[in-house]
């Protein structure tokens, strides 16, 4: 008996699950109700409003993405640091969201943002008064960003903490000002541990249906709540189906781009 | 030193950012009064409440068993594949390995819809057992990719060692391969269970309606207002989580010692 007969089981089980039910999508991304082939859901998606939802869902999610990474890097940089390296329990505090459950952290956060919800309460305490928070894309963006932050610090921890530090020491001792070494030295090193963080950030946050609906109430749709919307109320598999296949190629198309940015897939995943 | 104290207070910022939400979920799960707007007195109530909510029990026991049957069902089926995928010639191996990177870098929702229309195609009812076939799914690429690794550290002649000298392919399995890729066994079964406990969308479109894990009970509750007994349970769940990592986290900075 052959060894690779041991892969035989799990062969079967990535053809029935995996790529059958891709084979399925494509099938009803490409036939009308009839079953016949047809082009007709494409041709709705680019020319109706619905290409506006896929351009709203871009921009939040890269908006999410740029805030953690400005917020995240710093965080990143100082935990992975001299100073902070032997307070580990820090680290490990900022990990522990991430084994919440994520729905009911983003109903917490929505209580918190609520019209009579403590954050309010706080404004109208110091006077400036309250505000319509929930429901707004702005409280979209922020439960994206509090959902994933996470996601950004630690590859790039990760790859900070791999980073050899007397090359830094050598950029300092050599004349260089902290600007200098961050710019020549360390940032170039740690672009591994950022693209991944992107990539870690990018991909949930752009295909959300949750978080719209909890924070943006409906009036945030995204993709991922159209897509949800199409199997689940409207049961229109067809329409669903182009609309998963569009998603695909735009995650495809960033990972792509991203793979030019760092060729060897030096920062992993994030495990 | 003033930088050292900036370093700290940014930090600082991060984590109340971050604990803020759930500091608020435990100080509610102690609230006396069920909204959520107004703090009207400490009780233990939503905490006497949870054993007996049918509900977030039964919930709960979807997702720990589903994760755990899942867990179990795709360490091994990861790991034979792995063992398995490691004999292959090369172009097979390839096709099979850019095959299982799908699961893990196609978005959530897709998998979940794509799984969905096989289950109703295949007109299976949409329930407990679909839920776990779908956790299986898209646990066992984890596990795969973290015992691959471990195999290619492997001295190859082993196993044909093992043969050789007259032992069965089972026994040289269990007895010389396993072994030393138990490590990976290890990672690949942890990261599936992580996977497996915390996931909503897949379950969501694959698990039908009539059966809820924690995370689609407080989807589906969510607008008519969670139940207190859910940050109950969400605050021992916290608890229990942070004394575990916090132990782990001691025991490796004393191994590094």
């Amino acid at each position: 008996m052959k060894r690779s007969f041991f892969a035989w089981p799990y062969v079967v089980w990535m053809i029935v699950f995996t790529v059958l039910p891709l084979l399925f999508v494509a099938y009803y991304g490409f036939t009308d109700a009839t079953g016949a082939l047809s082009l007709d859901n494409w041709r709705e998606f680019f020319t109706s409003g619905d290409l506006k939802t896929l351009w709203l869902s871009v921009r939040l999610a890269l908006e999410c993405t740029a805030v953690c990474l400005v917020v995240g890097y710093p965080a990143a940089a100082f935990l992975a640091g001299k100073d902070m390296s032997r307070h580990k329990t820090l680290f490990v505090l900022i990990l522990l969201p991430m084994w919440m459950n994520f729905l009911l952290r983003t109903y917490a956060m929505r209580t918190m943002l609520q019209d009579n919800g403590l954050i309010n309460a706080f404004f109208e305490a110091i006077g400036i008064g309250r505000k319509q928070m929930l429901y707004t894309e702005g409280a979209v963006l922020l439960g994206m960003v509090y959902n994933y932050l996470p996601f950004m610090i630690l590859p790039i921890y990760t790859c900070m903490k791999k980073m050899d530090r007397r090359v830094v020491e050598a950029a300092e001792d050599l004349g260089a000002n902290p600007l200098q070494v961050f710019c020549k030295v360390s940032l170039p090193l740690s672009v591994p541990g950022i693209v991944s963080g992107i990539t870690m950030v990018f991909m949930p946050a752009v295909t959300t249906f949750a978080i719209s609906k909890l924070l943006g109430g409906g009036m945030t749709f995204l993709i991922g709540d159209m897509i949800e919307n199409m199997f689940m109320t409207l049961k229109n598999w067809q329409y669903g189906s182009t609309i998963s296949m569009i998603l695909l190629v735009v995650i495809i198309a960033s990972v792509a781009l991203l793979r030019k940015v760092d060729p060897d897939n030096q920062g992993g995943g994030l495990w | 030193m003033v930088k050292k104290a900036l370093k700290w207070t940014y930090l600082m910022l991060i984590l109340f950012f971050l604990y803020a939400p759930i500091v608020v979920m435990i100080a509610l799960s102690f609230n006396a009064s069920r909204s959520s707007a107004v703090w009207t007195g400490f009780t233990f109530d939503w905490y006497k409440d949870l054993l007996g909510d049918a509900k977030i029990m039964d919930a709960l026991k979807v997702t720990l068993s589903v994760a755990v049957i899942a867990t179990a069902v795709s360490t091994v089926l990861g790991t034979l594949a792995a063992i398995g995928i490691h004999g292959m010639k090369k172009g097979w191996a390839g096709w099979i390995l850019n095959v299982s990177y799908l699961p893990m870098t196609m978005p959530d929702i897709v998998t979940g819809v794509s799984i969905m229309m096989l289950f109703v195609v295949l007109k299976m009812e949409r329930g407990y057992w679909t839920m776990v076939m779908a956790h299986i799914a898209f646990d066992t690429p984890y596990v795969l990719f973290s015992v691959l690794p471990k195999l290619k550290q492997m001295d190859p002649n082993m196993y044909e060692a093992a043969l050789d000298l007259g032992c069965k392919p089972f026994k040289a399995l269990t007895k010389v391969i396993v072994p030393q890729v138990t490590p990976g066994i290890v990672t690949g079964g942890l990261l599936a269970f992580t996977m497996s406990i915390d996931d909503f969308i897949i379950s969501y479109f694959t698990g039908g309606s009539a059966v809820n894990n924690l995370s689609i009970a407080v989807y589906g509750s969510a607008r008519r207002g969670v139940s207190p007994s859910m940050y109950a349970l969400s605050a021992i769940m916290f608890v229990v989580i942070l004394v575990l990592l916090l132990i782990i986290n001691r025991r490796s900075s004393l191994e590094n010692v």
